[in-house]
């Protein structure tokens, strides 16, 4: 008697428009323009629309959604080096605070706290963390997760920059339009721009200290001033978005940096997917309406936010963009073996 | 004389919060970020037994101290044993869990002032015109023998010796047949096991909150930044370095500023030394 087993397997084909490379398409129709075109261009239409259609809770999350955006891809940034920070709080902190206190203390309005708290709160972060970039992996963590938290506790009980109350009625932006743009092209351009550089020659180096930081000396390269200089960026980024989210506040407090600017943002690349940045937007957008809608259970969003992160990292590895885009740019067939 | 008893004290206690952690990232590299977690979990444990199970105090202390070790030991099988090998997944994952167990606590409102573990003994005793609770003295107690039995469990047990080669060369230690994941697993549990005896001792001396998980693992962190990681030594050396920094702060400058001491002491050492003041000069680069 012959026994049939049926085996299937799933045949992947990529679709015919690619040509050897990921960079590099050929195209033959208006609809192969399209099909390129449609997955940047839509989620970009749509983001620059939606602020006109919601009300203004609803804008509050999309600005936090694309804060905590900014600060994701600003994690993922220092990640493709190679640096895994679980303290994107100090970058955030950093920036609420020179722009907070420029702009209590010394009266400066937001159009120049903000561009000053970015290049120097990233400046101060880079400063602060340029002796460690000898250290790799655990070690960078342990000293990015300890800073804010005694930062958090200086603050608390030395009482500097208002202490525990923190300080509130900062300039606010002239008009509500300003902020929310302002965060959400900031965010588009960041994620465009550092896509960009990651496969300019630059972002390349710092990939490969990522990979085989021995193999980037040997070729003449200075690594830790290349993760200096990835600190920087990072952190202006962190910076810029602490700056823009105490102004859109007019509040300044320890809250800044709290735990949830950690966690979220990795949340969020890990269920995006790392390495792209896209896969860091597209977490930061599903994560963040998600903990909003989540905020009635109260404390117990953080430990939601917390399986999430460890049920994505456990059972989808490569993060949800990957997945998608895979689905995208193949066919998929189930056929007999 | 009072600044150097509660300065020893005081490292005594830092140290209990560092062996466990330090331990498992000797033996197995990984950085259990859920250290603190476990610590105050083995507290909450022994409270639910000690008051809704009705158990006796010891019984319940050491039953905590056995589920948190079990604790452990599934965690690894369960969670870590996924993502071994990719130090990112399991820094996220350790850090994760560890958050996750600490806000959950905090949601079953597991703070304020009735949950606190009684003292093993009231009372004190008077030592060159300085009072220490007995309580104290367990600690000290408790952190010599933690040396001392250490010391003869990596060196004179087989399983410490597996642990000892598993530390200096997984490939090696593989060949001659012992087992990674059984390793790493027992690391874990011991390490879990440390963080609740240190719990079950020096918990009593206050209150219970689950904000002190966050505290004990940047302590313990702390602590092995400073020391260096690798090297006993240097975690009973940092320890020291912070618990009498903390101390003298304390009281000559002002109990606010106790918090100054590991963050100033942190920059330093890092501007200085980056591997710890006992990490070895020739492992900077292999510091992954």
């Amino acid at each position: 008697m012959k026994r049939e087993i049926k085996k299937t397997r799933k045949k992947r084909l990529d679709r015919g428009i690619k040509a050897r490379s990921d960079t590099i398409y050929v195209i033959a129709s208006l609809r192969d323009i399209f099909y390129l075109i449609m997955p940047r261009f839509l989620p970009v239409l749509i983001l620059i629309l939606i602020p006109l259609f919601l009300g203004s809770y609803h804008k509050k999350v999309l600005i936090h959604a694309c804060i905590y955006g900014l600060l994701a891809l600003s994690w993922d940034f220092l990640a493709s080096c190679g640096l895994f920070s679980l303290g994107q709080a100090l970058f955030f902190g950093f920036g609420a605070y020179v722009s907070g206190t420029l702009n209590h203390y010394f009266h400066i309005p937001p159009s120049f706290t903000i561009p000053i708290a970015t290049l120097g709160g990233g400046a101060l972060c880079a400063l602060l963390l340029a002796p460690v970039v000898r250290l790799r992996g655990v070690y960078f963590a342990m000293i990015t997760l300890i800073l804010p938290i005694l930062l958090i506790k200086m603050i608390d009980t030395t009482g500097i920059f208002g202490g525990t109350h923190g300080i509130s009625s900062l300039s606010a932006f002239p008009h509500e339009y300003i902020d929310t743009y302002l965060a959400i092209v900031s965010f588009l351009f960041i994620l465009f721009l550092f896509r960009r550089v990651l496969n300019s020659d630059y972002g390349l180096v710092l990939m490969a200290i990522k990979d085989d930081d021995r193999a980037v000396m040997s070729g003449g390269i200075n690594i830790y001033w290349r993760k200096i200089q990835a600190i920087f960026i990072a952190g202006s980024l962190g910076c810029f978005a602490g700056a823009l989210i105490t102004h859109h506040y007019q509040f300044l407090g320890i809250s800044t940096f709290a735990l949830d600017y950690s966690i979220l943002p990795i949340a969020a690349v890990a269920l995006g997917g790392q390495g792209t940045f896209a896969g860091a937007a597209l977490g930061s957008m599903i994560l963040v309406p998600l903990s909003e809608s989540l905020r009635a259970l109260g404390g117990l969003r953080i430990a939601i936010y917390c399986l999430i992160l460890i049920l994505s990292i456990i059972s989808l590895p490569e993060g949800i963009f990957h997945f998608l885009s895979r689905k995208y740019h193949q066919f998929e067939t189930i056929e007999e073996v | 004389m009072y600044t150097l008893i509660y300065g020893f004290i005081n490292s005594i206690i830092l140290a209990l919060y560092a062996v466990g952690f330090s331990l498992t990232y000797g033996i197995s590299g990984i950085a259990n970020f859920a250290h603190g977690a476990f610590y105050i979990l083995t507290g909450f444990v022994a409270w639910n037994l000690l008051n809704h199970a009705g158990l006796p105090y010891c019984v319940s202390a050491i039953l905590a101290i056995i589920i948190t070790a079990a604790f452990g030991f599934i965690y690894y099988w369960i969670l870590i044993l996924r993502i071994r090998g990719i130090a990112l997944a399991e820094l996220i994952v350790t850090f994760a869990s560890g958050v996750a167990i600490l806000e959950f606590l905090m949601w079953k409102g597991f703070y304020g002032i009735r949950y606190s573990l009684p003292l093993f003994l009231k009372g004190g005793v008077e030592f060159f015109g300085v009072g220490i609770d007995y309580q104290r003295l367990f600690v000290i107690l408790t952190g010599i023998l933690f040396v001392i039995a250490l010391y003869l469990f990596v060196h004179h047990t087989k399983i410490g010796l597996a642990f000892r080669a598993m530390a200096q060369n997984e490939r090696t230690a593989l060949s001659v047949g012992i087992e990674y994941d059984w390793i790493g697993s027992l690391s874990l549990a011991l390490g879990s096991a440390l963080a609740a005896i240190s719990a079950i001792v020096i918990l009593p001396l206050g209150m219970m909150e689950s904000t002190i998980g966050i505290e004990v693992l940047i302590y313990a962190l702390a602590v092995s930044i400073i020391g260096g990681l690798e090297s006993t030594f240097g975690m009973i050396a940092g320890s020291f370095i912070i618990g009498f920094g903390q101390v003298l702060a304390a009281r000559y400058i002002g109990p606010k500023w106790m918090i100054i001491v590991p963050l100033s002491a942190i920059i330093l050492v890092l501007a200085i030394r980056p591997s710890g003041i006992f990490g070895k000069t020739k492992e900077l680069e292999e510091r992954v």
